[in-house]
């Protein structure tokens, strides 16, 4: 195996790199602490989908309601938790309960995760369109002075992605249940043949996605102040792509915490990048979407040299 | 007990059980402005159906997610073409199936050439096709040219025009599948691509032709919801990416791939269809309606999971 090869977390790492001295070049201004904090505002809740989005991806699955599910955690942020904390958070509660279960449902039955997410993507999307028929709400105070804190040296932004990562990857690559969940992707059987229970497993890592997009649903919250029902439809498709360009695949619990933070800060780079670009609005999706192949193409210097090898 | 066993049924039986209790509701009354309505709408999800369907067939990981954007581009860039001038129905035709062979085409090679997995990889080129769509039509929304307009909404001996393009695609796609070389090829390959690879399928010509295939039934109904409604608008395909997955899956095509069912699509695109009239007309809000039609769907797939289980 070749140094690239078996260092995967590499290519995020220079991607996300190579963008932002890109982004610099083209406006120095941005190298500051208030730049930065402007750069990755929203990366907060993305980082947060997107680990969310790993956990499932890490047991053989793949999350289509992540972007639903987190617009109605949002709506329930600007309303329940808002109006009654203890109400609001019960029901945050059931929601990541409810994850947990449909781990279990989808494990049990064998049914096809795909489908099942797609159909709950209706479900999230219905409950929130029940909560709050009309954008509006309000962010919970405390909410909102956590997301606009100003820690010293770094912005809130950079500190929380740092933070979010290190306890990712404490949890997912060093303990040993972290360990487990990653071998039920690679090989289930033998993690029930060595006597642990795969649909608990399941129901773990579903739970544990549940709760990241709890988080990345409040994050989000505290940064816009209110919620629509339709606020975070991107995530779905956000999420995935922070995975894969951090180095996940999508089979073989083959995944990376620290990649995926560093895949969800290059996605919102590269919207603030274009911006800096006085690139025509009818491109800017295009030009996102070509940075993204851009990449991901280069995933294939990896591939190709851990195949020499 | 042989019809039974079908996978297909079920979404038929789905559909008519919804039919029933609209009219269960109104006594009867419009049963056929129902039944049309649900050809016409029915119609185009059923043809992008058709086209997930042959990607689905593929096996684990082939899916499209660039079918709203295409469908959004071939109509944009047939509607512009054609500029409302009458006679043009043709050209928009030949440009609409022009940019989905094109937009095929650039997927595949990008799932070949940059080995990207497919649902990246169409995700990822879906934004430029999207921006494509934005950048030429610049929210003008063109008319389609009268004849073709009459000919979207009109109808043929009392069935919707669109839906007999439905229908047709749907045998063309059932005899493609059952009875020819290149049908058991992409079965072959989506049941097993390696041990289709060694039995000597041309595996990647039958996952270009698959990809161009789905990437041509889009754009030819993002030309015909174009016509049908009046002109193309850029959240026109919006709704369809969850549609076209939805009704292969409710239709019973196995998801895991190498296993298909042309009438399943039509079931389902009728299901889902219906179901939101049934909902409608017994007053639910929009809220309301997404939560159900989320859990039929998920009861429908785990229905056919236990019937799968004790067969």
């Amino acid at each position: 195996m070749s140094f690239l090869a078996r260092h995967r977390i590499i290519l995020p790492v220079v991607s996300l790199a190579v963008l932002l001295a890109a982004t610099f070049y083209m406006q120095p201004r941005a190298m500051s602490y208030f730049g930065l904090n402007l750069l990755f505002n929203l990366a907060v809740p993305i980082a947060l989908a997107t680990i969310a989005q790993m956990m499932i991806i890490m047991v053989n699955d793949i999350d289509l309601s992540l972007g639903a599910f987190v617009s109605l955690v949002a709506c329930v942020t600007a309303t329940f938790l808002h109006d009654t904390p203890m109400l609001g958070l019960l029901i945050l509660m059931a929601l990541i309960l409810a994850y947990a279960a449909l781990g279990a449902l989808i494990h049990t039955l064998d049914l096809p995760a795909i489908v099942v997410t797609l159909g709950m993507s209706f479900v999230w999307g219905g409950l929130a369109l029940f909560i709050l028929p009309s954008p509006g709400g309000a962010s919970p105070d405390w909410l909102r002075s956590l997301m606009t804190v100003k820690p010293p040296f770094a912005p809130m932004a950079v500190v929380a992605s740092i933070i979010i990562a290190v306890v990712t990857h404490l949890l997912i690559m060093r303990s040993g249940i972290g360990t487990v969940l990653r071998g039920v992707g690679g090989n289930a059987r033998s993690v029930e043949r060595a006597g642990w229970s795969v649909i608990r497993l399941k129901a773990l890592a579903y739970g544990l996605a549940g709760l990241f997009g709890v988080l990345a649903g409040m994050a989000l919250v505290g940064l816009t102040t209110a919620a629509d029902a339709n606020i975070a439809l991107r995530y779905t498709l956000l999420s995935i792509a922070g995975v894969i360009l951090g180095g996940g695949e999508f089979i073989g619990g083959k995944v990376s915490p620290t990649g995926a933070v560093i895949g969800a800060l290059t996605l919102t780079l590269a919207a603030s990048f274009l911006s800096f670009m006085r690139l025509s609005p009818d491109w800017q999706i295009g030009a996102q979407g070509a940075i993204l192949i851009l990449v991901l193409t280069a995933r294939l210097i990896f591939r190709q040299k851990g195949a020499e090898a | 007990m042989t019809v039974l066993t079908k996978p297909w049924i079920w979404s038929c039986v789905a559909a008519a059980v919804a039919y029933a209790l609209i009219l269960g509701l109104t006594s009867g009354r419009g049963a056929g402005e129902l039944a049309y309505a649900a050809l016409s709408f029915g119609a185009f999800a059923a043809i992008v159906g058709l086209g997930q369907m042959l990607v689905i067939t593929l096996g684990p990981g082939n899916v499209d997610l660039s079918v709203p954007a295409t469908m959004t581009l071939a109509a944009t860039l047939a509607l512009k073409a054609m500029g409302t001038d009458p006679g043009t129905a043709m050209l928009g035709l030949v440009i609409a199936l022009f940019v989905g062979f094109g937009v095929g085409i650039a997927n595949y090679a990008l799932i070949y050439f940059l080995r990207l997995p497919p649902i990246i990889a169409t995700l990822a080129a879906s934004l430029v096709y999207q921006s494509l769509a934005i950048w030429s039509n610049r929210g003008l929304r063109i008319k389609p040219p009268s004849g073709l307009a009459d000919f979207a909404t009109g109808r043929f001996l009392g069935l919707p025009n669109v839906a007999w393009v439905g229908l047709f695609l749907a045998i063309v796609v059932w005899v493609v599948l059952e009875r020819s070389v290149w049908g058991r090829w992409l079965l072959a390959t989506g049941q097993n691509m390696r041990a289709a690879r060694l039995a000597g399928v041309p595996v990647e010509l039958v996952r270009a032709l698959t990809y161009i295939s789905v990437a041509v039934f889009s754009a030819l109904t993002g030309y015909l919801l174009a016509s049908f409604s009046g002109g193309a608008a850029l959240n026109m395909g919006a709704e369809y990416l969850l549609m076209s997955i939805a009704v292969v899956v409710v239709g019973g095509s196995s998801i895991a791939g190498g296993n298909s069912n042309v009438p399943g699509v039509w079931g389902a695109a009728l299901f889902m269809f219906l179901v939101v009239s049934m909902l409608n007309s017994y007053g639910a809000g929009a809220g309301v309606r997404n939560v159900l039609t989320g859990t039929i769907i998920i009861g429908i797939v785990i229905a056919a999971s236990t019937r799968r289980v004790r067969a």
